[in-house]
């Protein structure tokens, strides 16, 4: 985010942000981010032996064909283990990667065509916040200084009244007044994370996505921040994308939940749905692997899921999942199965659950 | 302490250890006292700054002068603190083993990971060239590396992160120890491959009788993979206990603050009950129980002083005063 203001603060800024919001906005529980086939790849350096060979350059296919619809005002939970794409997902759908082939619409608008001041207006509506609040801030500038820049880059409010406001910002997040003039370096991790998302809320955003926001925090802390957004989401009305890989978490805090594996969604429910009766194998691994707190209730003694996740330069044809799959039957390995209804509405892609319940 | 069969395998007391900054020495372990059994996994929790992982690397004097190490660890009823470092490299390593959370930081990049356990065969067991070998082999299959005999040969940056430490618990294993002391194993790792490396730690647990101290911050892991709990709070043991009785009836304020501080599958989306404010930086707590400002039980009483760990139920301790009160107090309601 600090990156991005940077960026911003040097382009030529046209017509104040408030002055030409465009009027189209969905009603609450209408889909409001809609993602349809979105790919991304990245290119490896080719290694030296590549290069002798002539062989091409290789490239890591970190999103394939991901569709997902996002809902006005609800939380969206992401998860999945690192190298499934969630973290590429969020940088792909605030533009600060560019997508390979796909769509991205914000309510109704096209993502990936906008540029110049539409584009910025979109960056202002959907912010994003980052784990690591100690990267994505100016060690230089006080928090003033900071929530300040972002009000006037974007022209939120007139230069007299930046006080007043910088005071609200810093009462939603729960920071004292008297933090206002010090340095991130003089402030806790869970502080960091607040200023962050002060900042981030200086510009009004409707959406809010935030990628492992309190993964880095003391069980503690991180139940103090998950207060704080669920109390944010009330009183602001936001849409929130909350990307974790702790599950426990993500069941707290989110509506419905979207596992990835390997670059594509394999699962999409509503949460109780999700963790109740998880229909994907790989959902259930995954639910399965997650240490529960209850003592009495140990899991098995053998692992939930053997190997590790296949690399993204070569996919499995298939399934992706197919190689550690219990469930695996022969067309998993050779037709991939795509993001469909069950028979109770949620989306899945797996062969198995599709012909238990009659649909394949 | 308990003294269940035979006595303890590792006996801790008034551990402390303090480091030199630049602003002066800091107190990080302040007063430590804990027992391991033979062949038990305990379980050491707190948050960041609790003292957990400075223990643990106290316990092997892994701390470099003129960071100070006083009070009493007894391995099998022998002092090691006095130990010179000669004879305290005849322990370290050998009769307790250690791996660390980025196994990365700890694999050394120029050496196959064959040629990491073969160091370890030769320096601590009595094999034979080829012994060693065929050793090496046998310890990365017993750790769950496929195709071991072709992966011996394999450097570090050629492993995932899962293999990675996996290959440092195979490293540690070569000298059979008796203690394995796990510092985070599992925090840098994704959940699925977390729970084979917990499987795979309390599998070796019974087939070679080893006893495990088990670092984490995450009060899943414990609950799932440990028999015993230690619960740190600024440099001290706060609770101490079998896991079952201390999630279902913490004794301390603190355990049960943590324990809230954990979302509840049963109440989603409701605000949470977490600890007010973060963890004291050390060397500020007062003549007052350390956890007294944060706490919702805390009375006038608490500021007359630490209170020690005492026998608070059957085979549990605990420093703290209201520890009657909590029980009365459903944490998860």
């Amino acid at each position: 985010m600090g990156g991005m203001t940077m960026e911003l603060s040097t382009v030529d800024l046209a017509a104040p942000a408030q002055a030409t919001e465009p009027l189209t906005r969905s009603a609450p529980g209408e889909p409001v981010l809609v993602v349809e086939k979105l790919t991304k790849t990245f290119r490896r350096p080719r290694s030296f032996a590549d290069l002798v060979s002539g062989q091409p350059p290789r490239r890591v296919h970190a999103l394939t064909e991901v569709n997902l619809t996002v809902r006005r005002g609800e939380t969206l939970g992401i998860v999945g283990e690192s190298g499934c794409g969630k973290s590429t997902l969020a940088r792909c759908l605030v533009r600060l990667h560019r997508m390979d082939s796909g769509r991205v619409t914000y309510d109704g608008l096209d993502v990936g065509g906008l540029s110049g001041t539409a584009l910025r207006r979109f960056n202002r509506r959907v912010q994003m916040v980052f784990q690591d609040p100690y990267g994505s801030l100016n060690p230089r500038m006080t928090v003033r200084a900071t929530i300040a820049e972002a009000l006037s880059v974007h022209r939120m409010c007139a230069r007299r009244d930046m006080p007043a406001r910088i005071a609200a910002l810093m009462d939603m997040v729960h920071l004292p007044q008297s933090a206002a003039g010090r340095r991130p370096h003089e402030f806790s991790g869970g502080q960091r994370q607040r200023i962050g998302i002060a900042r981030a809320l200086a510009l009004e955003p409707d959406c809010l996505i935030a990628d492992e926001l309190v993964s880095a925090l003391d069980v503690s802390v991180q139940a103090q921040m998950v207060n704080l957004l669920l109390e944010l989401q009330e009183r602001l009305h936001l849409t929130v994308l909350f990307i974790a890989h702790d599950l426990r978490l993500v069941r707290h805090l989110s509506h419905r939940v979207a596992v990835m594996y390997l670059g594509r969604v394999v699962e999409l429910a509503e949460t109780e749905a999700l963790f109740a009766r998880p229909r994907h194998p790989y959902t259930r691994a995954l639910l399965e692997a997650a240490p529960e707190l209850d003592p009495t209730r140990r899991g098995s003694t053998e692992a939930a899921l053997k190997g590790e996740l296949p690399s993204p330069v070569n996919p499995p044809p298939g399934c992706a999942f197919h190689p550690r799959c219990p469930a695996a039957i022969e067309r998993c390995r050779v037709v991939r199965p795509v993001l469909a209804p069950l028979s109770d509405g949620r989306l899945a892609a797996c062969h198995v659950a599709a012909m238990e319940d009659g649909i394949a | 302490m308990m003294h269940d069969n035979g006595g303890p395998l590792l006996s801790i007391r008034a551990l402390r250890t303090t480091l030199a900054t630049e602003g002066g020495r800091v107190t990080v372990v302040d007063g430590v006292d804990l027992d391991v059994q033979p062949g038990e996994i305990l379980g050491l929790v707190g948050e960041s700054g609790s003292g957990k992982s400075m223990t643990l690397r106290s316990i092997l004097r892994l701390i470099r002068p003129p960071g100070q190490v006083t009070g009493q660890v007894l391995w099998r009823g022998r002092d090691l603190v006095p130990l010179r470092e000669a004879e305290m490299r005849a322990i370290r390593g050998r009769e307790i083993g250690m791996i660390f959370q980025e196994p990365m930081t700890a694999l050394n990049p120029v050496l196959s990971v064959g040629a990491q356990i073969l160091e370890n065969l030769a320096a601590h067991t009595d094999l034979g060239r080829a012994a060693r070998r065929a050793r090496a082999v046998e310890l990365l299959n017993l750790v769950g590396i496929p195709a071991p005999a072709q992966r011996v040969h394999d450097f570090p940056h050629q492993f995932s992160g899962g293999m990675r430490q996996r290959a440092m618990i195979a490293i540690a294993l070569a000298s059979n120890p008796t203690l394995l002391l796990a510092d985070e194993p599992t925090t840098a790792l994704d959940v699925t491959i977390q729970d084979q490396i917990l499987k795979l730690l309390q599998h070796l647990r019974e087939t070679l009788g080893m006893a495990v101290i088990l670092v984490t911050h995450d009060l899943g892991v414990v609950a799932q993979s440990c028999d015993r709990v230690a619960v740190l709070y600024a440099g001290r043991v706060a609770e101490y206990g079998a896991v079952g009785p201390v999630f279902a009836t913490p004794r301390h304020a603190y355990t049960l603050g943590l324990l809230r501080s954990v979302p509840d599958a049963r109440h989603a989306r409701q605000p949470l009950r977490p600890i007010a404010g973060a963890p004291p930086p050390p060397d500020t707590v007062g003549a007052t129980c350390a956890f007294m400002p944060r706490c919702g039980f805390a009375t006038a009483a608490c500021a007359a002083g630490r209170p020690p760990l005492v026998p608070a139920a059957e085979g549990r301790l605990s420093a703290c005063i209201h520890g009657d009160r909590l029980e009365a107090t459903e944490w998860a309601a």
